[in-house]
């Protein structure tokens, strides 16, 4: 783990880049576009949406190069695409593709659930999502570029990210009045390296950004994990799965960028229609839940 | 003194908070432009790197199009990447409609996507004084083109990477990402200082 290696600094450089606007998920070309006009900094190409995924069940997968090949087609922005964890097949090919970023997703069915990928060897940058604090070092001592919450994705309840969130900020919070000897304990009670825990000791914050994910539904949705200290903001199943997706895209997009200023996020809020039906996470069977992948 | 100047980063989308840190590492306070009252008092304004589509059409939704102008006509004003892409003239995209600051046309991304993007070193000569800068492309445009007014700064691979007129500057990499003031402190000394 070498967090000042050039390569390395590239890749996180392009999440710098990502700060303050929406990663958006889409299926087509057609939903690409609608994402790039309402003002979206990346898009993220998958054959389903979370919501389908967990509707639907079975296996999910890397999407289809030619979905992938088809959005890269129809949009300046960065595009990102999903691997399975563990997978590092599969972030092969993304790498061929020449996507942007590979996200690490426990929307997929993972493929190794004892390891992650080695995101070191990679030229393409990758994030990976968390739930608490000992998840998000042990993913950038992997390689990761950029961390997000897990949340719970594909329900359109904000509740699991706001907890992941929290949970993260409140960890880190406390490591910065920790001593030396306090801080070698936390190492080994996150399964951290300890280089790690110390440099979030002495910045009060991630080495990389910290973005926020799972069940963004709504622009109040957006404005609530940027006022946690989320950077910027993926929105899933919550814009494709509504009834209005190109007014609700461009009113998150405001919501994200204004996100201190409640008079722009109450006036792009008006008339957006229906949200996304979604469901309660708390609701959801523990086997049933995507986060704890 | 630099420490008293007023520069305002414009905070729409990108990475606005490492131009910040910069600004905050030679003392100066910084000012997180997002609306168009924040662009009242400025003595300068970075335009950071992110993606321009998007910093084009929140610099319209939020109605700051005019000031916006009228401010990089007037005051030294800095683009890195897509903050290039956006004081230009003329971008290969018509997706994006430039503030027309500097006399330059633009192609976005022309060094290609992610994989594709790297770190080198740039040399640049000021006053019989040669440094070189940490440089990040990061899917960086290229200038396609300059007019005779346009004074480019350095090269690299033979293309035009930093240029300038009257009190416009410009780069297609960025030094913010890797703890290098030099350039930061130039455009302070050389443009906001000298057109405030």
């Amino acid at each position: 783990m070498n967090l000042e290696d050039k390569d390395y600094k590239i890749r996180v450089g392009l999440a710098e880049m990502l700060k303050g606007g929406v990663i958006m998920d889409v299926i087509n070309p057609e939903q690409a576009k609608i994402a790039e006009q309402a003002g979206a900094c990346a898009v993220m190409a998958l054959e389903r949406v979370p919501a389908d995924i967990r509707a639907e069940g079975g296996v999910a997968r890397m999407a289809d190069p030619s979905i992938i090949e088809g959005i890269k087609k129809a949009v300046s922005i960065p595009v990102m695409a999903k691997c399975r964890i563990g997978h590092f097949a599969e972030a092969e090919i993304l790498e061929a593709l020449e996507v942007d970023f590979i996200d690490e997703s426990e929307v997929l069915t993972p493929a190794d659930y004892k390891y992650h990928i080695d995101k070191w060897r990679f030229r393409i940058p990758f994030v990976c999502g968390c739930r608490n604090l000992g998840e998000a070092l042990r993913r950038i001592s992997e390689g990761a570029a950029m961390i997000r919450t897990k949340g719970e994705a594909g329900t359109g309840d904000i509740s699991e990210a706001v907890k992941h969130l929290r949970e993260i900020n409140s960890a880190m919070k406390k490591l910065t009045v920790m001593s030396a000897e306090e801080l070698n304990g936390m190492a080994k009670e996150l399964a951290a390296p300890i280089e790690l825990v110390q440099m979030v000791a002495r910045l009060g914050k991630l080495p990389v950004p910290n973005f926020a994910a799972g069940g963004v539904a709504t622009p109040a949705d957006a404005a609530l994990v940027m006022k946690l200290g989320a950077e910027a903001v993926f929105v899933g199943s919550g814009i494709f799965k509504s009834s209005n997706p190109e007014k609700r895209a461009k009113a998150i997009v405001t919501a994200t960028a204004q996100f201190n200023n409640p008079e722009v996020v109450a006036e792009c809020s008006r008339g957006l229609g229906e949200a996304m039906k979604g469901i309660t996470a708390a609701a959801i069977p523990e086997e049933n839940l995507l986060q704890v992948r | 003194m630099l420490t008293g100047l007023n520069v305002g980063v414009l905070a729409l989308q990108g990475d606005f908070e490492r131009h910040l840190y910069r600004l905050h590492a030679l003392g100066l306070k910084g000012r997180e432009v997002r609306r168009r009252e924040d662009l009242a008092g400025l003595d300068g304004l970075i335009i950071p790197g992110g993606e321009s589509t998007t910093m084009n059409l929140l610099i319209d939704r939020f109605e700051m199009r005019e000031p916006l102008t009228d401010l990089c006509r007037t005051k030294g004003v800095w683009g890195t990447c897509a903050g290039m892409i956006m004081l230009a003239r003329a971008v290969d995209d018509a997706r994006i409609k430039p503030l027309g600051i500097i006399d330059i046309s633009v192609q976005r991304n022309a060094y290609g996507r992610q994989v594709h993007s790297f770190h080198t070193s740039i040399s640049v000569n000021w006053n019989g004084r040669p440094r070189n800068l940490s440089a990040s492309f990061i899917r960086a445009p290229q200038v396609a083109a300059y007019g005779p007014e346009v004074k480019v700064l350095a090269e690299y691979e033979k293309n035009p990477v930093l240029l300038s007129q009257r009190n416009c500057l410009v780069s297609s990499f960025h030094t913010e990402l890797n703890d290098d003031l030099t350039l930061t402190k130039y455009y302070l000394e050389s443009f906001v200082s000298v057109f405030k």
